[in-house]
This record gives structure tokens, C-alpha cells and sequence, in this order.
């Protein structure tokens, strides 16, 4: 705290001399210091409920014409049920092909001419579907996210045809390092727990859905007890609330959360799978274990802890692998935060001829990180996270993202405001705590996708632990038969 | 890296005024604004500033008139190159102090190279401002003071991962480095890519770095946006007192090109690492802002965008021979590409493909397409106008935005004449567009397909009857 008052009264002398200034030759020998930082000025959010009870959270913002509305449905690819793999991300793409009597074409139409953007999509925790619109569209637009959310017909036909788009999409995976190895990394982790599996499934569980595993997801989950709406942007809320009510008032019927997901365990030592890409000209390397759950208390220190060894351009990781180096055009680390245990994980693409040396460097920082932090570096940690904090409020579909974060993980009403102060509490002993903790590299599974041939031998000189060697059709399964694959004849 | 830059932002002067006007989209033009000041320094840096007080950020934008087009022989790749050790230090500016002191304030930034010019923003809290554009008239003024071999061999190696990452390692990746070489002659400076090849990114050295700063990084090559939570005032003496240091550079001419054209179809396959085969048809067409490149962003709306789409419809909905599609026109200064591209579905080659959207591009020039296809490209295409106005800072914001008009239109406030270009559109023009643009004898068509099975590339017709 000493440290920004210091600042703001360098700040105001600079002002002094700035003004008359010009003759002078300019200082240049030390940046220029800044002002006091601005606070998080954000508009109240506004809280409606429908007839029915669903709750909507709403911010007002009148400055381009536009308006964000989203439907966060509370049950994602968590809730697929064993053997149907990727159920709650095809519902949510079936969505839209055909709903409230209209035809997959014509919806689009619909939407296209409006000027409009819908989308629908699965994650693991929650189902959003999204709209987009100029704000003198909303009006017409409203009926049409309604229709895709309470009345999707499910066509049988347009399951097919989706059903092979996607299948043509996990078919080309096997062609994209960074594809293998989100699939890869995350059974290598966690196995056959739920967050084994990616939110798009498998081939096999894709092949089996059936239209009544789609109806039977969307009438389990989407229902009026499971639903809030979250709306940004160019509108007043009593015109939003008669609309909304319009849309989705009459809507009833019971509720069915998802099951919680258990805690996954951390890995029992370290392990490395190997898979093999030949030719590849970089090697994709992720290297983690299991992270806490989003509402854990360690979140901030966590966030600065991440910022500082692989969340930013001059973190720990990026510097080294990156900027010392020159293995990789980028590395950095993630807590993937989930309603359970989500991911943390370092990666890159390196160059094939330096994977051994880079996967040491890795493992240099996951063990630096562990010891106690220059407190110069902390402060930029803090001040990177806190202080653009503001910035991310700017556009209505930030404005809905963030409504959607607060429905999806129970924040409280006065997250948003404090969020600047929470981050500039966090201190070394915070970090020490948490690292000691969560980032310990003895317990780790390593993953690399590239070409074996000349990697394999440099990965295994390194002792990092049993390595498992693997192929695209160990870790996406065999492709399946053509015939299947192919259009009608 | 490469960023077309085609959306341009607007602010409504009176947001109140314009809800009152309502209205269909393409009914009626409302009259939008951009609020702004512009002056230069006495060294020829033209400076551009407009208040944003939405979020209390601000951003500081910089282009410079240079990109690809200006490399010379053996050294394809070094204007990107050079963006990349723009961000290693300067005089006053240690190496990595860059970033540390930017993200001390809570700042980012970054920057990116194109065949016609490079531009770089910090996004600042707007307490920061005066860091900024200290940061950013030190490396503009003061940059080769502290350049060495060492900085230049150290972004060598990233820019060349950077290639492996986005191109060599990517399914299709080489693509659009095969496209450009066949378009354009090889004395035409888009011949080459942005990102270089490997033996000219090797090659390249300190002194390349001393003559292309001292060539094309003078201020009187360069416009400086300051956007966001600021006083035009108290930004106009900032800019004055950290920029009229930097010295005048030498004059840059207008870059010297040969005309774009092809006299023949050309036919390439190239072999990947790839499940499935996918095609490329593309053609050289007007540079952005001439006339016809209005025509074809809308055509390739009618043709691709949308399950209503013409292809999309015909060869993904409806035959579900295709997996994708999509089309564009990728405007640029000295000549535009519009580029059509499918990707084939398991058990269908690329002749096939290339058979069917020929039948389409058959039908968009026998008649006008329907007026609701031309409202529904022109409608998205004007909603996207929306959202691009509600950033300040970053690639496409309002900064860049201001930016890419001033160079590409010679004024920053361009928006209404380019708005009204799209508006002015009928049916006929896009007839005509397709007409006269997509011609079957001049164009070039890119087989990628799985190694091993060339047997799956586009034949010409006349080849068809050969195979078996």
C-alpha cells in the first residue's frame, strides 16, 4: 500500500513538470510512473425474475446497439451418463436444426437476416446457448432462442447429419498435435473418471446416440429450475423483462441437477505417454495434475501463482522456453476451474530436436515455482491481474460472460467489486501455500505428441518415470468402418 | 500474424437519437460517427486521438507503412522478423523490460505483420497512458542503440518455431504459402509469404535490422492512435512530449509493383499429413476499397455463409459430400484474393467437389441471386459493423481501426463511405461481380490431399477421361 502512494505523489509531480514543460531535453532515463489506478466501475447488476421463478441477472448498457442474452442451463458433459460420451454437447448442437415448427434452414434464415448470432454449446459444468443481436432485432429474435431452447424437435434426419459432421471432425483430429493431445492428456490423468473423456465424446458413444438419448438429456436438464438467463447491453430492463416473459414465462416443470462429480485423485508418481505423430516438425507437451474445484478458497492465490509461472508473457515458463531458449513460439500453464476437480497443466509446442531439453526446463520452473517468490515479481503478478481487471467489462458478450461465470459457480453479489482487492492481498506465504500444494512435479503425468523416432530415446534419458508408448488410434480408437462414415447412396 | 483489417468500427455519436431511428437494416443509413482529433509532429508522425470512456483503458496504436511486400530477395520473412525484436528493448528500455513494465501497470500488447503494413498496441490501464507512449517513442526513436546480433539470432529461433507451430505443423498448414507463390509472379511482392522461408530467416542479420529501421521505421512512416479513457488535451501534450524527439526518417516512395494478373488456370496438388482432401479455387481480384471488392465480400456471403448458403447448402447440407466450405475475399492494397475452399468428406475426391461448386459459380453468373440472399450477407455484414465498435484496443479495435482508414483511405473517418458501399449494392452488381471476377481461365485450383493419394486431387475436365 506504501508502494502506491509513493507512486501517486511521483505521479503528481510529473504533472507539474509536464505541462510547462518542452524546452527542457526529455528524461528519458526513467519510465514515466502512473496515476492512482482507476476502480472497477461496473453497472449495477440488475436482478428480474420470470412468472415461472427463473431468475435473470442483467446489465444495462447503452452504448452500441446491442444485446447479449444467454441461457446457462446447469448440467454439461459432467452429466453424460456412462457409454454415451459426448450426449450433452450433441444435444446442444442439435439444438437449433429444427425447433418451434421450424425447419434447421429456416431457423437460420431466420437468424442470419436478423443480423444475428445464435450459438449453442456444452461444457462440462453447463449448457449456454447464446444470442447476439442489434438491439431494434431483439424483439424478433427472443422467440427463436426460446423455440431452440424449450421446443427442439430433434430431427431425426438432422441427427444424422450431424452425427457425421462430428464424426468427420474426430476423424480429423487424428491430423492436429493439439487435438491428440487434449484427448490424450486427459485420459493419461484421470482415467476413466468423468473428466476423463473430452465434452465431444468418442467415435464408439457418437456412432450409438440415439434421438431418445437427445430428447431424453434435454427433458431431464432443460427445464425451468435448472435455467437462469443472463442479459447485457442496449435495452432497459422493464422492456427486458416483458420480453423475456413473453419467451419464456409460460415455461414450467420439475428439476433434475446433475450428480455431482467426485474428487479425482493425483496421480501416484510421475508417468509419460508417448504418442506417436511421425514427421511432426514440433513436439505438443502438457505436463499436470488435478486442480482444486473453482469455489475453492485458494482461487486468487492460485490465479497470481499461475500469472507468475505460466499466465502471462513474462511468466516463468514463457521466458525460459520461449524467450531463453527460442524451443517454442509460446509456453505457458492453466488451472482449467471446474464445479470439480478440473486440470492444471503447463504446455508448448517445441521443436522436435529440443523436446528432451525442453521437458527440463519444464520441470526446472514447476520446481522453482515452489520456492518462496521475489516479491518484485509477485507484485507484477498481482498488478497484471488486478489492474486490466476493468478492461474486461467493455463489450456486452464480456458483460454476459461474466453473468455467466457468477450464475455457473454461485459467486457472490459482490464478486466483481472486490475482485481487485482480493488479488492485491495475496502475499509470498500465500503462494508458498498453495504451490506446495497443487504444483508438485513429483506427481505428475507427462503427455507428448511428435515423432517418436526422434524423440523417443532423448524423453527416456531423462528418468521422468515409466513412459507408455502410444499411436493416434491407441488414443482416438480405430477409425470405424467407411461404409459408415459415407453418405446414403 | 496476417490480419485482413476489414471491419471497421463505429461510435454512434448519440446512441439515444439512433434507438429513436429503429428501423430495417439497408432501409435507411444512419448517419454514425467516429469523434476524433488528428494533427502531426513537426518529424512527419501523424497522430490520431479518440475518446472511448466506457472501460478505463486506453490504447496506443502504432502502424507503420511497411509490411512483406517491401522484403527484399533472400530475405522473405524479415519485416515479421523485425516486428519481433520491435518488443526486446530499446535505449532506455532494458531487454524484457518491455513486457515487465507494461504488465506491472496491468497492460498487454502485441503486434503483427502483414504484406502492407505492421502495427502494435498497448492496451494500458488508463493511469498508464504516459508508460505507453514512453515505451512506444523509445523503441520508434531509440531502438538501435542497444540492437545486437545476439537479439536478432535469439527471435530468429521463435520466428521459426512460430513458422513450425503455424504452418509446417498445422494439417493444410502449407496451403496458403502454395496459393501465393502460384497467384502471383514471383516479381510481385505477394509472392512470398509473410512468415518467410526457413533459409532466408537464417540468413537474415544485424545489419538487415539497421537498414530497414533506418528505411521504413521513421515516424513519417508511421500514425499513432491514442483511443480510450482519455483527455484529448492532456494526450495531445503527451504524445508532443514523448514523440518530438524521435528523428525524421529518410522518405519511403510508393512501393513499386508489377499489375496482378493471371493469364491461365492453374492446377497444384500438394501431399500432407491430412485424413481428407481439400480444395482451393482462388482468383486475383480488385485491391480493397476499388470497385468490385464491395461486390465480392457480399458474393462470398451469398456463396458460404450460413446454412442457406449456395455451397454451404448444396454441397454440406443437402449432397453431405463436404465436411466444410467457405469463401472470402481477402482485400489487400495492391490486389485482393477471393478464395473458395472445401473440405471433402470420407469416400468423395476433390474432382468431384470442384464439380459441384463449379455448377455453382455457373449459377451465380447466369442470374441475380434473390434479394433476401443479398440482405441476408448485407444484414450480417452490417451487424458485425456493431460489434466491432464496442472495442477500444487489441487487433481490430477502434485504434486499428482508425489506422487501417487513415492508410488504406488516406482519413481516419472513412467509415460512412466505406458503409456505403455495401448499401449501394443490388442484386445485379453481384451478378456482374461474379461475371467478371471469377473467371474459369485465369485462377488457380490447390489439391492438399492425404499422402500417397494424389489420385483424390481436382482433374480438369479435359484430364477426366484419362484415369481410370
Amino acid at each position: 500500500m506504501s508502494q502506491r502512494a509513493r507512486s501517486l505523489l511521483i505521479f503528481m509531480l510529473s504533472l507539474a513538470v509536464t505541462y510547462p514543460a518542452a524546452a527542457r531535453p526529455l528524461d528519458r532515463s526513467k519510465p514515466p510512473s502512473a496515476g492512482p489506478p482507476a476502480k472497477l466501475d461496473l453497472p449495477a447488476i440488475q436482478k428480474l425474475v420470470l412468472s415461472n421463478g427463473i431468475r435473470v441477472l442483467f446489465i444495462e448498457r447503452h452504448k452500441v446497439p446491442l444485446v447479449q442474452v444467454a441461457v446457462v442451463v446447469r448440467a454439461g458433459a459432467a452429466a453424460d451418463p456412462r457409454g454415451k460420451a459426448g450426449l450433452a454437447n450433441l444435444t446442444a448442437e442439435m439444438l437449433d436444426r429444427g425447433a418451434g415448427g421450424r425447419s434447421a434452414l429456416e431457423l437460420s434464415d431466420a437468424v442470419d437476416h436478423l443480423g444475428a448470432d445464435l450459438s449453442a454449446g456444452a461444457g462440462w459444468d453447463q449448457t449456454l446457448v447464446g444470442l447476439n443481436v442489434p438491439a431494434q432485432r431483439l424483439a424478433e429474435a427472443l422467440p427463436i432462442l426460446a423455440d431452440v431452447v424449450r421446443r427442439p424437435a430433434f430431427p431425426a434426419e438432422e441427427l444424422e447429419r450431424v452425427r457425421k459432421e462430428l464424426l468427420t471432425e474426430l476423424l480429423q483430429w487424428r491430423d492436429e498435435p493439439r487435438a491428440l493431445i487434449r484427448v490424450a492428456f486427459a485420459r493419461a490423468l484421470y482415467g476413466e473418471d468423468p473428466y476423463g473423456r473430452v465434452t465431444e465424446g468418442s467415435e464408439q458413444a457418437v456412432r450409438g446416440m440415439t434421438r431418445a438419448d437427445l430428447q431424453g438429456f434435454h427433458a431431464s436438464y432443460f427445464e425451468p429450475g435448472n435455467v437462469t438467463l443472463v442479459a447485457a447491453g442496449d435495452v432497459t430492463a422493464q422492456v427486458l423483462q416483458g420480453k423475456l416473459e413473453e419467451a419464456f414465462g409460460s415455461w414450467s416443470g420439475s428439476t433434475v441437477r446433475p450428480a455431482p462429480v467426485p474428487a479425482s485423485l493425483q496421480p501416484r508418481g510421475r508417468s509419460v505417454w508417448l504418442v506417436d505423430l511421425p514427421e511432426a516438425a514440433q513436439s505438443e507437451i502438457r505436463i499436470g495434475r488435478v486442480g482444486p474445484p473453482r469455489q475453492t478458497p485458494d482461487y486468487f492465490p492460485l490465479v497470481v501463482a499461475n500469472t507468475l509461472l505460466g499466465g502471462s508473457f513474462t511468466s516463468r515458463l514463457n521466458q525460459n522456453l520461449r524467450e531463453q531458449h527460442g524451443y517454442t513460439y509460446g509456453a505457458g500453464s492453466v488451472f482449467d476451474f471446474r464445479l470439480s476437480t478440473g486440470p492444471f497443466f503447463a504446455a508448448a509446442a517445441v521443436q522436435t530436436d529440443k523436446t528432451a531439453p525442453a521437458l527440463s526446463e519444464f520441470f526446472k520452473e514447476l520446481e522453482g515455482i515452489r520456492r518462496p517468490v521475489p516479491e518484485d515479481e509477485l507484485a507484477r503478478a498481482r498488478n497484471y491481474v488486478a489492474l486490466r481487471y476493468p478492461a474486461g467489462f467493455e463489450t456486452v458478450g464480456e458483460l454476459a460472460a461474466k453473468l455467466e461465470e457468477k450464475v455457473l459457480f454461485e459467486l457472490p453479489d459482490d464478486y466483481f467489486t472486490t475482485y481487485m482487492d482480493r488479488v492485491a492481498k495475496v502475499t509470498a506465504a500465500d503462494l508458498a501455500r498453495v504451490t506446495a500444494q497443487w504444483i508438485d512435479p513429483g506427481s505428475v503425468v507427462v503427455v507428448v505428441v511428435g515423432d517418436r523416432k526422434k524423440i523417443e530415446a532423448g524423453i527416456k534419458a531423462l528418468n521422468l518415470g515409466p513412459v507408455k508408448l502410444l499411436t493416434a488410434d491407441d488414443i482416438l480408437g480405430r477409425p470405424g468402418p467407411k461404409s459408415r462414415v459415407q453418405s446414403p447412396k | 500474424m496476417r490480419s485482413s483489417h476489414r471491419l471497421l468500427a463505429w461510435v454512434f455519436v448519440e446512441a439515444g437519437l439512433l434507438l429513436a431511428a429503429g428501423g430495417a437494416f439497408g432501409q435507411e443509413a444512419r448517419k454514425l460517427e467516429v469523434p476524433y482529433t488528428q494533427f502531426s509532429l513537426p518529424n512527419g508522425l501523424n497522430v490520431i486521438l479518440h475518446e472511448d470512456h466506457t472501460v478505463p483503458m486506453v490504447c496506443v496504436d502504432v502502424w507503420y507503412y511497411v509490411g512483406s511486400a517491401r522484403e527484399k530477395p533472400g530475405r522473405t520473412g524479415f519485416a515479421h522478423l523485425f516486428e519481433h525484436i520491435m518488443f526486446e528493448g530499446s535505449k532506455n528500455v532494458k531487454e524484457g523490460e518491455f513486457d515487465r513494465l507494461l504488465e506491472s501497470a496491468g497492460g498487454d500488447n502485441n503486434g503483427s505483420t502483414a504484406e502492407d503494413r505492421t502495427d502494435y498496441w498497448q492496451n494500458v490501464p488508463s493511469n498508464s497512458l504516459e508508460l505507453a507512449l514512453f515505451l512506444e517513442s523509445d523503441r520508434m526513436g531509440h531502438l538501435l542503440d542497444v540492437m545486437s546480433p545476439a537479439r536478432v539470432n535469439q527471435q530468429r529461433d521463435v520466428v521459426k518455431n512460430e513458422r513450425r507451430q503455424t504452418f509446417e505443423n498445422q494439417p493444410y498448414g502449407m496451403a496458403s504459402i502454395k496459393l501465393s507463390e502460384a497467384l502471383f509472379s514471383p516479381n510481385h511482392p505477394y509472392h512470398w509469404p509473410v512468415i518467410g522461408s526457413m533459409e532466408d530467416l537464417s540468413a537474415a542479420g544485424y545489419e538487415d535490422v539497421v537498414q530497414f529501421f533506418k528505411t521504413y521505421y521513421g515516424p513519417n512512416n508511421a500514425s499513432l492512435v491514442v483511443a480510450g479513457d482519455i483527455d484529448p488535451r492532456q494526450a495531445r501534450r503527451l504524445v508532443e512530449k514523448w514523440f518530438a524527439d524521435v528523428p525524421k526518417g529518410t522518405r519511403v516512395d510508393p512501393i513499386a509493383a508489377p499489375p496482378a494478373a493471371l493469364a491461365e488456370e492453374k492446377r497444384l496438388t500438394l501431399e500432407d499429413r491430412v485424413q481428407l482432401p481439400r480444395l482451393y479455387m482462388a482468383w486475383i481480384t480488385p485491391p480493397h476499397l476499388q470497385p468490385g471488392d464491395e461486390a465480392l465480400d457480399i458474393l462470398a456471403g451469398v456463396l458460404a455463409s450460413g446454412k442457406n448458403s449456395r455451397l454451404y447448402k448444396r454441397l454440406v447440407y443437402e449432397l453431405q459430400v463436404a465436411q466444410d466450405v467457405s469463401a472470402v475475399q481477402q482485400s489487400q492494397m495492391l490486389a485482393s484474393t477471393f478464395l473458395i475452399t472445401a473440405t471433402a468428406r470420407e469416400g468423395h475426391g476433390l474432382t468431384e467437389i470442384e464439380s459441384l461448386i463449379q455448377q455453382e459459380i455457373d449459377r451465380v453468373k447466369t442470374a441475380p441471386p434473390a434479394a433476401r440472399e443479398v440482405e441476408r450477407a448485407v444484414n450480417q455484414f452490417e451487424a458485425s459493423f456493431y460489434r466491432a465498435m464496442e472495442h477500444v484496443g487489441g487487433f481490430g479495435g477502434k485504434a486499428d481501426q482508425l489506422n487501417a482508414y487513415q492508410y488504406q483511405a488516406g482519413r481516419p473517418d472513412y467509415y460512412n463511405e466505406d458503409r456505403a458501399r455495401y448499401l449501394a449494392l443490388d442484386t445485379s452488381d453481384i451478378l456482374s461481380a461474379a461475371r467478371r471476377y471469377l473467371p474459369d481461365d485465369a485462377r488457380v485450383i490447390l489439391s492438399v490431399v492425404p499422402a500417397g493419394k494424389t489420385d483424390l486431387a481436382a482433374r480438369a475436365p479435359s484430364e477426366k477421361g484419362k484415369q481410370p
